[in-house]
């Protein structure tokens, strides 16, 4: 299975969790103990070995915080 | 490793104002995605509604105009008109385009403008706190409507994919929504067909996107696209109702 | 070249034409079609656009839109189609674009009626819709002003940014008189703020929504700098022995040239009137009736309305003489009523 990785900024999330949803590996989840410029628990990789670089989180993702990369 | 997802040019990059979880920002994505997909960034000028997206200008990275309530498919005639080489989009609400832009939507369809309309179609006035829009559902709670949408006093939601198709200017009308993955990647084929039959000067295109307003249907974001499967698609179903080119 | 015989509309949509005018945008409302079906005539020949819009409203847009694209472009219209126009107009003043805006004026309120009326004075010259704007408003007087006015109204629009307005009575409209044809014009100036495509430089964006207050008050405040400059340099009247006059008339538009000749008579019994006709109604001229007020003893509006101009020249008058009002409405005035009102206030006056 290709090795993806996600690229996120973090500054741009407004923790809404679609790209938590949608992502079929878990690779997503917030960041309980950050809080972003806008105010938001962010987005963070919380399974990163898990990503195969599918970019449906970046596909979910209304506020382009999401950049995807694959092997 | 290689780049799969990332900003398309045809956005800026600014930040965008819309509420959490609200698929304005995925729709803009996918029409930025398209137009570059396309090349066709700097022949394209849009036009943004009054409603949510009034500010699309400073997302948009083409030229763009921002126009009176309902106006903008008179405005992408004016433009079209002159130029017609170019590619002229409008991006419009549900209030924008099927309530106060009524006469403007119809007429630019019948006379089969060459133009693409984006039209975001939430159920609700967004930007002026959740009033009832002409697609609000029936039995749908919108702060005009606290009882319930009811077809005795505010009438039936109206269909505008069905009402554009069965005009003979329209080239291609075709509905999708964005809220899964698959609806998502239909919704980005529809829009860049929409594109294409545009730039064959076969008439006038529009895609029709169910799209989730999770502040005025006060649910959270994903609970708002789930609403849509339920509400949404049953009295809205999705396809193509017009394509010329097939 | 001779003079050639013309109608008021045609002479202004051929006027529209020789400025080099490409497209037109309108909805049919009489007193104005003749200038819609004249172009519609003519741009297919020409390249250029006709389109019947399904309403003014989408008219006028159609126009903000064109316009945009930095081309020359017009609409006419009549009272209720102005009326449902404002809207557009409002956004066209802020986004500043040139274009020009015809009022083949009708009475009013509501429907009124087809009959010369200039009871649009106070919509024309206010700006007509909300916010803080002005258009530059021509009241041609002849058929060949219609023409030399829709040129220089393009000219005018394009210097300055700015939505103008040709206003005339349906009866200049309809009136038939020999005019000289001008010279095909190139328009020279340059539009780089127009939306074309962004190819070779930045998006342009055209806008007309500012939620800051700072940018919203910097818009206002540029818009006015613009109309302080139009105040100072554009306006215009025409003055009409008024040198030695005690009582002085103003009139515009097809109502001046009625005036003039109840004048004339007058003077030819002695007693000493003058016109000043108004030729921009925005800018109004108000340093030509000042300057008037001083010597003057008193003015006379004489207007196709119940009173609206009258109200200008009160405040450009600024109480140095008292101002009187004659007007009908639906009716132009002829010279003999006006002669007879000008004798009764030369008796009541003593001049
Ligand atoms: C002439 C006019 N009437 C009313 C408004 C107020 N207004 C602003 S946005 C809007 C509704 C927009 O709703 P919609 O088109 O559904 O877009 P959304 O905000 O849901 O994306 C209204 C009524 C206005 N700006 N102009
Ligand atoms: S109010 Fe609704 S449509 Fe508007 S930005 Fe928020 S979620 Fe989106």
């Amino acid at each position: 299975m290709a090795k993806g990785r996600v690229h996120l900024e973090i500054d741009r999330c407004k923790a809404c969790q679609l790209c938590i949803t949608f992502c079929s590996r878990n690779v997503l989840g917030l960041d309980e103990h950050t809080i972003n410029s806008l105010g938001y628990h962010p987005v963070t990789a919380v399974n990163p070995e898990e990503c195969n670089g599918c970019a449906v989180c970046a596909m979910m993702c209304p506020d382009l915080v999401i950049e995807v990369e694959r092997e | 490793m290689k780049t799969v997802a990332a900003r398309p040019e045809s956005l800026t990059g600014a930040q965008y104002h819309y509420c959490p979880g609200c698929t304005h920002g995925i729709i803009h994505r996918l029409v930025a995605e398209v137009i570059d997909e396309l090349g066709i960034r700097e022949k394209t000028i849009g036009i943004c509604p009054v409603g949510c997206a009034v500010l699309a200008y400073d997302y948009f990275n083409c030229d763009m105009l921002e126009a009176a309530h309902g106006r903008a498919p008179a405005i992408a005639t004016g433009i079209k008109r002159m130029l017609p080489e170019n590619v002229v989009f409008t991006y419009q609400g549900d209030g924008d385009l099927a309530s106060i832009g009524m006469a403007e939507i119809l007429h630019a369809s019948a006379r089969g403008e060459k133009i693409t309309v984006i039209f975001v179609n939430n159920a609700v006035y967004g930007m002026t706190g959740g009033q009832m829009a002409p697609t609000t559902l029936l039995g749908q709670v919108t702060t005009t409507s606290p009882y319930g949408r009811k077809a005795e006093v505010e009438g039936y939601p109206v269909r505008m994919a069905e009402i554009l198709a069965e005009n003979e200017g329209s080239a291609y009308i075709a509905r999708t929504t964005v809220n899964k993955p698959a609806n998502v990647r239909r919704t980005k084929k529809a829009i860049k067909k929409a594109f294409e039959i545009q730039q064959k000067g076969l008439g006038f295109t529009m895609v029709e996107i169910l799209s989730a307003c999770p502040t005025n249907w006060g649910l959270s974001p994903v609970q708002a696209l789930e609403w849509i499967d339920e509400n949404m698609i049953p009295y809205y179903p999705l396809g193509e109702f017009k394509n010329k080119e097939a | 070249m001779g003079k050639i015989l013309m109608k008021g509309n045609e002479a202004l949509a051929e006027g529209a034409l020789i400025a080099g005018c490409q497209g037109f945008f309108g909805y049919p409302i009489t007193p104005s079609s003749e200038i819609a079906e004249y172009m519609a005539r003519k741009f297919p020949q020409l390249g250029g656009i006709f389109l019947q819009a399904e309403s003014e409203l989408a008219a006028i847009n159609m126009v903000y839109g064109a316009a945009a694209t930095g081309a020359r472009v017009m609409t006419a219209s009549s009272g209720p189609g102005i009326s449902l126009k404002q809207e557009g107009i409002s956004f066209i003043a802020e986004a500043e674009l040139p274009c020009l805006i015809v009022n083949i004026s009708r009475g009013g309120p509501g429907l009124g009626g087809i009959q010369p009326a200039q009871s649009d004075y106070f919509q024309a010259t206010r700006g007509g819709g909300h916010g803080d704007y002005r258009l530059i408003v021509l009241a041609p007087s002849s058929v060949q002003e219609m023409m030399d006015y829709a040129i220089e109204g393009f000219d005018l629009a394009d210097r300055y940014r700015i939505p103008v307005m040709l206003m005339a009575e349906g009866t200049l409209g309809q009136m038939m008189e020999p005019i000289y044809v001008r010279e095909p014009v190139k328009p020279a100036i340059e539009k780089p703020w127009a939306t074309t495509g962004c190819a070779g430089r930045s998006p342009n964006i055209i806008n007309t929504l500012h939620l800051s207050p700072e940018v919203l008050e910097h818009r206002n405040q540029h818009l006015q700098r613009k109309y302080d400059q139009l105040q100072a340099n554009e306006s215009r009247a025409e003055t009409f022995m008024t040198d030695d006059a005690d009582l002085i008339l103003v009139a515009f538009g097809l109502m001046s040239r009625v005036v003039k000749k109840a004048v004339i008579e007058a003077r030819k019994q002695g007693i000493k009137v003058g016109l000043i006709r108004p030729i921009t109604l925005w800018p109004f001229p108000d340093a030509i009736i000042k300057e008037a007020a001083e010597k003057a003893q008193m003015f006379l509006s004489v207007e196709i309305s119940m009173g609206q101009m009258i109200e200008d020249i009160r405040l450009a008058v600024d109480g140095a003489v008292p101002v009187d009002f004659y007007g009908r409405i639906g009716i132009i005035p002829n010279p003999e009523e006006i002669y007879s009102e000008i004798i009764r206030i030369a008796e009541r006056e003593g001049f």
